[in-house]
C-alpha cells in the first residue's frame, strides 16, 4: 500500500500513451488486485445475510452460511462436486475474459455453450466402435466448432458493420435454444421411446473419465470429477500465455485498449474481433461440451444451466485474468454446490446464489465504492471495459 | 488532435459504405426467397379480413400475385439502397419492407384461407407495448448519456412488483408500485454509473442479474406457496373509449385497450414534446451530446442525469406491469424472456427518438405476433424457428442499421467534472 504514492505521482506525468501502459503495465499493484475482490466477496455475503435476516429471521444466518461452506468443501465429495461445477464455469469464464480483453463483452457465452454442447452430443452418439482415445477428442473439437461459429457470427457482426455484440449475442443465445429444442427432437438425435427434446446418451467411449477413482477413501465411486477440470487448467494456461506471451494476444489487448491506436499500429482490428469472438465461442463450447460429455452424458433444454451468465460475474472478479477466472470459478462453483446444500438443510432458496453473485460484480465494478465503505484510500479507478454503440 | 479526428471520420467511412451494401444485398437475397418461396408454384387466394365479422371489410388478392409484387418491390429497393441508398430514410424503408415481406409471408402461408388481419393488428400493439416501453426507457436514459441495458431487470422486478402489490392492494396500486420499482432499480444504475462511474454496460447487466435473482429468489420463497394471496392480480381489461371505437379498422386497434396502450401513446406524444420543444429535453440532449458544454452553461449534469435514469426507471417499471397486470396475470420466473433487449433494439432502430422507438417496437410486435398467427396455421415450419424470427429480426436490425444511427455523442461515457 505504501508505494502506491509514488507510483500515483509517475502516473501525472505519463510519457508513453495511457493504452500502453494498460496493455502492458509495469508494475502489477498485486495488493489492490487481490484485495478489492475478497472485500467483494466478503461484502456480497454480508449483504446476503442481510436477506437470509429478512426472509428467515436473524438465527438462521450461521446455519445457512455453515451449511454453504460444509457443502462446498466438507470432504471429499464435495470437493469433488465443487470442482466439477467449477469446471465449465472456468471455459466460460475465459471465454467472457479473453472477449473483455479485447474490449467486447460477450454475453453469449450461454448460447455457445448451448451449440457447443449439442454439437459434441452429435458427434458423440454417432461412430459407434471407434476408439475413446479418438472419438473423445473427435466430440470435444466438434463442441468447440460448434461454439466457435456461435461466437464467429457476432464477430463478424461487430467488426463488419458495428452491430454490437452485447445485443447480437443475446438474441443469438435465445436462438440457440431454440435451435437445441429442435434438433433434439429430430429422430437422429432423439432418445428412443421419448417425445420430448431430449438426446440419446453419449457413447461411452466419448464420455470425459472420471479422475478421482484412485483415491482410496470410501465412497470412491461417488466421485464425479472428470478430466474436464484438468482440460480447464490446461486451456486457462493456454489463453494466459496466448494474451499475455504472443504477438496475437498483445494485438487482442491493444484492440481492447485503444481500436483507433491498434488500427494506426498496423494491426488488423477486424479480423482481431473476429478471432477473439471465435476463440471465445470455443472455449465456451468446450464449457457446453464438458457438460454433456463429461457429467450429464447427454443434452436436453437447459443443460447450461446459467453457468453463461454466471460467467461474466466471475470473469470480473478474475480480472479478465485466467488464473483469476479459475480461482473465481472455484469460488462460484463453491456457492452453487454449497447453496444446493444451503436449501437442503435450512430453508434459504438457492436464488440467493444469485444475488450474491450479482452483488459480487457490484463491489468489483466499482472499486470506488468498496474503498467508501472500507475506508481504504487510493488506488485504481473504475475501468471502461466496454464501448458504446457506435464502432 | 483535429488531424487525428478527421482520419478516424475517414477511416470509419468504408464500414458504413459496407453497412448500406451488405442491406442492399439483402434486400435482392430477400427478393429471390419471397419468389422462389412464395410464388412460384402457390395457389389459391388468400382473404385478408379487416372488420370483426367475416364479410365486413374484406380484401382477397391472389398469394401469388401478392408475393411476386412483393419480390419485385424487394429487387427494386435493393437496386436503390445499392446505387444511391435512402439515406435518413432507411430505417422507415426497412420497417416497410419488413411488414410487406410479412404479408406476403401471411399470403404463402394462409392461401386459399382467410385470416383476420385486424385481431393479428391488436395481438400486435399489445404484443409490441412492453417492447415500446423498454424502448422509451432506454431512450430517456441514452438521450442523457446514459446506457441503460438494465431495461430487461426493471421490466422484471415491474412486473413482479405489479402481481403482487397488484394482489395484495389493487392494479393500479400494482402499477404504481412496479413503477417505483423500475425507478429504484433505475436509480441504482445511476449511482453506480454517475456516482461510482461503473462501466455502464457492465452496471446495467449487474441490474439484469440481481433483478433476476431478486425476483426468482421472493417468488420461490413466497409466492408459490401462497399464489392465490400473493400472485394473483388478475388482467386489467381494455376501456372502450366512446365513439372513436367505432372507427371501422382503427378505433379497434387504437381505442379499445387497457390502460397500458393509452398511457404508452400518451407518453410518445409526452416525451417528443418534452424532448424537443422544452427547454428540460434541449438540457437533457447537451447533456448527452456535451457535458461539458453543458456544465459550462450552469447545467447540473449529474441532477439531469439522475432524474432521466429515474424517469427511465419508471417507465420501464410500468411496463414491467403490464406483463402482469396487462396480459398474463400473474408473475413467472423470468417472464420478460429478453423483451428488454428487443427494446433496446427497437430504441436504436427507431434513432433514439420516442416516435421512431414506438415504430420499431411495432415492427416487432408483429414479428411476435406473426409467429403466434403461422403456429395456429399449421404451415409445417418448425415452431423453433418460428419462435426464433424476433430474435433474427432484432439481429438484422442492428447489423444492417445501428451504424447509420448516430446516438448521443456522450452516450456510455462518464462525466467527471473538473
Amino acid at each position: 500500500m505504501s508505494d502506491e504514492g509514488t507510483e500515483a505521482k509517475e502516473n501525472k506525468e505519463p510519457k508513453e500513451p495511457r493504452w500502453v501502459e494498460r496493455v502492458a503495465p509495469k508494475n502489477v499493484d498485486w495488493s489492490s488486485l487481490a484485495v478489492i475482490p475478497f472485500l467483494a466477496v466478503f461484502s456480497a455475503l454480508v449483504v446476503g445475510a442481510v436477506f437470509i435476516i429478512f426472509t428467515e429471521g436473524l438465527g438462521s444466518v450461521l446455519p445457512a452460511y455453515g451449511a454453504l461452506l460444509r457443502g462446498a468443501f466438507g470432504g471429499w465429495n464435495s470437493i469433488s462436486e465443487t470442482l466439477l461445477v467449477a469446471t465449465p464455469l472456468i471455459f466460460a469464464g475465459l471465454a467472457v475474459a479473453l472477449g473483455f480483453q479485447a474490449g467486447l463483452f460477450n454475453i453469449g457465452a450461454e448460447g455457445q455453450m448451448t451449440i457447443g454442447g449439442l454439437t459434441a452430443v452429435i458427434v458423440g452418439i454417432s461412430f459407434e466402435g471407434l476408439p475413446a482415445v479418438i472419438h473423445l477428442p473427435l466430440a470435444l473439437a466438434a463442441g468447440f466448432v460448434g461454439g466457435a461459429l456461435w461466437g464467429f457470427i457476432p464477430g463478424v457482426l461487430r467488426a463488419k458493420t458495428g452491430a454490437h455484440e452485447v445485443i447480437t449475442t443475446i438474441m443469438l443465445n435465445f436462438i440457440a435454444f431454440r435451435i437445441l429444442d429442435y434438433i433434439l427432437k429430430q429422430p437422429f438425435t432423439q432418445a428412443e421411446g421419448r417425445f420430448d427434446p431430449i438426446s440419446k446418451d453419449v457413447l461411452e467411449s466419448a464420455r470425459l473419465p472420471r479422475i478421482l477413482t484412485w483415491l482410496p477413501v470410501e465412497g470412491v465411486e461417488m466421485l464425479r470429477l472428470n478430466l474436464g477440470f484438468i482440460l480447464a487448467l490446461a486451456v486457462a494456461w493456454i489463453v494466459y500465455w496466448i494474451l499475455f506471451k504472443s504477438t496475437i494476444g498483445f494485438e487482442f489487448r491493444a484492440v481492447g485498449a485503444n481500436p483507433d491506436a491498434a488500427k494506426y499500429g498496423g494491426m488488423a482490428v477486424t479480423s482481431a474481433i473476429i478471432l477473439v469472438m471465435v476463440l471465445a465461442g470455443g472455449l465456451a463450447g468446450l464449457g457446453g461440451s464438458n457438460e454433456t460429455l463429461g457429467v450429464l452424458g447427454r443434452a436436453f433444454p437447459g443443460f447450461t444451466a446459467q453457468i453463461g451468465f454466471d460467467a461474466i460475474a466471475l470473469a470480473l472478479l478474475g480480472r479478465s485474468h485466467p488464473g483469476g477466472v479459475v480461482l473465481s470459478a472455484i469460488l462460484f462453483g463453491a456457492l452453487r454446490v454449497g447453496g444446493r446444500a444451503m436449501q437442503v438443510e435450512t430453508d434459504v432458496g438457492i436464488d440467493l446464489i444469485i444475488i450474491i453473485q450479482a452483488l459480487i460484480i457490484v463491489f468489483v465494478a466499482a472499486p470506488e465504492l468498496v474503498r467508501a465503505i472500507y475506508r481504504i484510500k487510493g488506488g485504481e479507478e473504475a475501468r471502461q471495459l466496454t464501448r458504446g454503440w457506435s464502432t | 488532435m483535429t488531424a487525428v479526428a478527421g482520419t478516424a471520420d475517414f477511416v470509419r467511412a468504408p464500414a458504413e459504405i459496407r453497412r448500406a451494401r451488405i442491406l442492399g444485398i439483402v434486400y435482392l437475397l430477400l427478393a429471390t426467397v419471397v419468389f422462389l418461396f412464395f410464388a412460384v408454384g402457390t395457389e389459391g387466394d388468400v382473404t385478408f379480413r379487416l372488420g370483426d365479422q367475416p364479410g365486413d371489410l374484406d380484401f382477397t388478392v391472389s398469394a401469388q400475385v401478392l408475393a411476386t409484387f412483393t419480390a419485385v418491390v424487394f429487387a427494386f429497393l435493393g437496386g436503390i439502397q445499392l446505387t444511391k441508398g435512402f439515406g435518413a430514410k432507411t430505417n422507415v424503408v426497412l420497417a416497410i419492407a419488413i411488414g410487406l415481406f410479412a404479408f406476403s409471408f401471411l399470403g404463402w402461408a394462409a392461401a386459399g384461407k382467410s385470416l383476420s388481419l385486424i385481431g393479428m393488428l391488436g395481438t400486435t400493439v399489445a404484443l409490441a407495448a412492453p417492447i415500446a416501453f423498454g424502448a422509451l426507457s432506454g431512450v430517456m436514459c441514452e438521450r442523457v448519456g446514459v446506457i441503460n441495458i438494465g431495461i430487461e431487470g426493471m421490466l422484471l422486478t415491474g412486473a413482479f412488483t405489479g402481481a403482487v402489490v397488484g394482489t395484495v392492494m389493487s392494479p393500479l396500486f400494482g402499477i404504481l408500485g412496479a413503477a417505483i420499482a423500475g425507478g429504484l432499480m433505475a436509480l441504482a444504475l445511476a449511482v453506480l454509473a454517475i456516482k461510482y462511474r461503473v462501466d455502464q454496460i457492465i452496471a446495467g447487466v449487474v441490474i439484469n442479474i440481481f433483478a433476476l435473482g431478486l425476483t426468482s429468489f421472493l417468488s420461490s420463497q413466497f409466492l408459490v406457496e401462497n399464489a392465490s394471496g400473493l400472485n394473483n392480480p388478475g388482467v386489467l381489461g381494455p376501456i372502450r373509449i366512446p365513439l372513436l371505437a367505432e372507427i371501422p379498422v382503427l378505433g379497434r386497434i387504437l381505442f379499445d385497450q387497457n390502460i397500458f396502450i393509452y398511457v404508452m401513446y400518451l407518453l410518445v406524444a409526452g416525451m417528443t414534446y418534452g424532448l424537443f420543444k422544452t427547454r428540460w429535453g434541449l438540457q437533457s440532449r447537451a447533456v448527452g451530446e456535451h457535458p461539458k458544454a453543458a456544465d459550462t452553461l450552469g447545467i447540473n449534469v449529474f441532477r439531469r442525469r439522475y432524474i432521466n435514469v429515474f424517469l427511465g426507471g419508471l417507465i420501464a417499471g410500468f411496463g414491467g406491469a403490464y406483463f402482469t397486470l396487462g396480459s398474463v396475470g400473474a408473475f413467472n420466473e423470468n417472464m420478460t424472456a429478453g423483451r428488454g433487449f428487443i427494446g433496446l433494439a427497437a430504441m436504436i432502430f427507431g434513432r433514439w427518438h420516442p416516435v421512431g422507438a414506438l415504430g420499431a417496437a411495432l415492427v416487432f410486435g408483429f414479428a411476435d405476433s406473426l409467429q403466434v398467427k403461422l403456429g395456429i396455421l399449421d404451415t409445417g415450419i418448425p415452431s423453433e424457428f418460428l419462435l426464433s424470427a424476433p430474435y433474427l429480426v432484432t439481429i438484422i436490425v442492428v447489423a444492417g442499421v445501428v451504424g447509420k444511427a448516430r446516438p448521443p455523442a456522450a452516450d456510455g461515457q462518464p462525466y467527471i467534472k473538473e
